[in-house]
């Protein structure tokens, strides 16, 4: 029988530890896949954020580094700067990047640095067990915000790849949802175009997953799929915010 | 027997710092303005491209200290600089860096504090850098020049034991060390054994991959890391205990100083001895590891201890812990504003003298 599906090599061969209906294992798998396609195993290094990001060193069979809580794209940028032929990428929350990192996601950003930046965003805080993140929406209800998130008291949930895109040193910005098969395939492109992006040294690439949170959301995981559907994108709007070409960089 | 042709020249402490981290292959910088510092970047933000280098002016000593365990993590030397507010802002990273076992150079040229404080000298930071400072039961190799010359040879050994023992390394000097001129012999030095760095991160080829943390869950784990780190410590201790005693032969007592608070008491120990007074001086070169053991056994024949230090008093704790029951330790103390002139050191010293 033909082999039409399989793991990919970059993968190692355990189970995640992720919770039933949670998005980080498609978005694990989706990054693997890309790292496969340029089989680009053997001079990735990549840089694990804290959160259930954390546990990245278990699941890529590729060298991992583990940054302090908000500083991936620091140490990301540390890592490039030392090895500039080796290809480089974080894998970071939204608490990581939105909140405590993000001085440190803007100016790698700002400064172009030639790394990849996978922003897992599922507006909550999952490993501490559900706290408000700074992507948690207009009246979602967490365990520091029980009485929905009220903008007069804790802001707005920031929009990061809108941000990020207005900085001359971004060379690819992109913000994807794997909530249906439509959405993972154009995933899918946008993390290989990310990764192609940092080959070619055309800098900084971006790529914003929308990812269901099921038990910290309170939801099963097919009614939190329908949440990314009908509250997330339409403030988080998918699609491609900006790619350079060559041409610009000139 | 290193260098056959040094080359002589007449620089500040902190230019000696940075030529001596570029002849000890330290081609990566990474900082953030902050006086009296600012002439190391500004000497590596020159000298390091042309080399291959890279300097970046980062936008923090957060990203600073994090692009530093970056670049370390692959095994190439880097560093950072900083003084006082910025290394309180480096802890979390300096505390991870000894976690990971990451080797690293960290410059503190220190002014004074607390809060904003003040860009004048001060050894306000003794306690920070010899007690870990972060979060997490750590120690870090902590050496004090005292002379421009070592800012320059102690900046060559601190990237040696940093990286024979995976460990983050400071440099603690302050704003007199790091603006004062001085001649300098640039004696190039000669590549010594260290221990292959097979554990850093260049990508998996040819081999399993590795990974530097310092997030241990399994039962056990942890207490097992912190004694591997203990044992490293222990280790320091034993092999790489740095001082310098002058005049403590004969000495009835003996002033105990650091960095420029020694240069000071040199001095004072110097007047001291033209007034037929028998006194010395201990210098300890390590901070940590703390020469406790050859401050002790100098502790059996003299009896009094006079600390100096540009602080209301921190290394006399180290001292006290150090030296026999039935000695005496006195402390004379400034806090950041004005440097003692060696006389009023040898008006201290002729008050416990006895």
């Amino acid at each position: 029988m033909e082999l039409v599906f399989k793991r990919p090599e970059c993968l190692i061969d355990v189970p995640f530890h992720f919770c039933p209906g949670c998005h980080h294992g498609i978005a694990h798998r989706l990054v693997a896949e890309a790292i496969d396609y340029f089989k680009i195993r053997e001079k990735t290094i990549g840089v694990a954020s804290v959160g259930c990001s954390v546990f990245m060193y278990d699941y890529f069979d590729i060298d991992v580094l583990e940054a302090p809580h908000g500083r991936a794209s620091a140490v990301a940028s540390g890592v490039k700067r030392a090895r500039k032929d080796r290809i480089v990428f974080t894998y970071q929350g939204d608490g990581d990047l939105g909140a405590i990192g993000i001085a440190e996601g803007i100016h790698t950003a700002n400064r172009g640095e030639n790394i990849t930046l996978i922003f897992a965003n599922n507006g909550i805080y999952g490993m501490t067990g559900g706290q408000m993140a700074p992507t948690t929406l207009l009246g979602q209800k967490t365990t520091t915000s029980p009485y929905g998130r009220d903008f007069t008291y804790d802001g707005y949930p920031i929009r990061m790849a809108e941000m990020l895109a207005t900085l001359e040193g971004s060379a690819f910005v992109a913000r994807v949802a794997v909530n249906n098969p439509a959405n993972l395939m154009k995933a899918k492109k946008a993390v290989r175009k990310a990764f192609q992006m940092q080959i070619e040294e055309m800098g900084f690439s971006f790529v914003e997953f929308l990812l269901a949170c099921p038990t910290n959301w309170g939801l099963s995981p097919l009614e939190a799929n329908r949440r990314v559907e009908e509250e997330m994108i339409p403030y988080f709007p998918l699609g491609i915010l900006k790619e350079r070409k060559m041409a610009d960089y000139l | 027997m290193g260098d056959q042709n040094p080359e002589k020249m007449l620089v500040k402490g902190n230019e000696a710092l940075a030529m001596a981290a570029i002849d000890a292959g330290c081609l990566l910088y990474f900082g953030y303005p902050i006086t009296p510092q600012n002439d190391i970047p500004e000497y590596l933000s020159k000298h390091l491209p042309p080399l291959g280098g890279e300097f970046i002016q980062a936008e923090s000593e957060i990203a600073s200290i994090n692009l530093l365990l970056g670049a370390s993590a692959t095994g190439k030397r880097a560093m950072t600089s900083s003084s006082s507010p910025g290394i309180s802002l480096m802890q979390e990273g300096i505390s991870y860096m000894a976690g990971s076992e990451l080797p690293g150079l960290i410059v503190n040229i220190s002014r004074s504090g607390p809060g904003l404080g003040g860009i004048s000298p001060s050894q306000g930071d003794y306690f920070q850098a010899t007690r870990g400072g972060g979060h997490g039961d750590y120690r870090m190799i902590v050496l004090a020049p005292s002379t421009i010359q070592e800012m320059y040879d102690l900046t060559i050994l601190a990237f040696d034991l940093s990286d024979k023992y995976r460990n983050p390394a400071m440099i603690l000097g302050d704003a007199l060390i790091g603006q004062m001129k001085e001649p300098l012999l640039r004696r190039r030095p000669e590549k010594i054994d260290l221990p292959p760095k097979d554990w850093a991160l260049t990508g998996a080829k040819g081999r399993k991959p590795n990974r530097l943390k310092s997030l241990y869950l399994q039962d056990g784990e942890l207490s097992e890391h912190n004694w591997k780190l203990y044992q490293k410590y222990e280790r320091m201790k034993r092999e790489e205990v740095r001082f310098e005693t002058l005049l403590t032969e004969d000495a009835k007592l003996v002033v105990a100083a650091f960095g420029s608070m020694a240069r000071v008491s040199k001095s004072s120990v110097e007047l001291a001895r033209e007034e037929g007074m028998k006194v010395g001086l201990f210098r300890p070169i390590t901070l940590f590891p703390y020469p406790e053991k050859a401050l002790h056994d100098l502790s059996k024949r003299v009896k009094r201890f006079l600390t100096v230090e540009l602080n209301t008093g921190q290394m006399v704790e180290d001292v006290k812990l150090s030296v026999d029951r039935d000695v005496e330790v006195y402390f004379y103390g400034r806090p950041p504003g004005s440097l003692p002139t060696p006389e009023e050191i040898l008006e201290e010293i002729r008050k416990y003298y006895g």
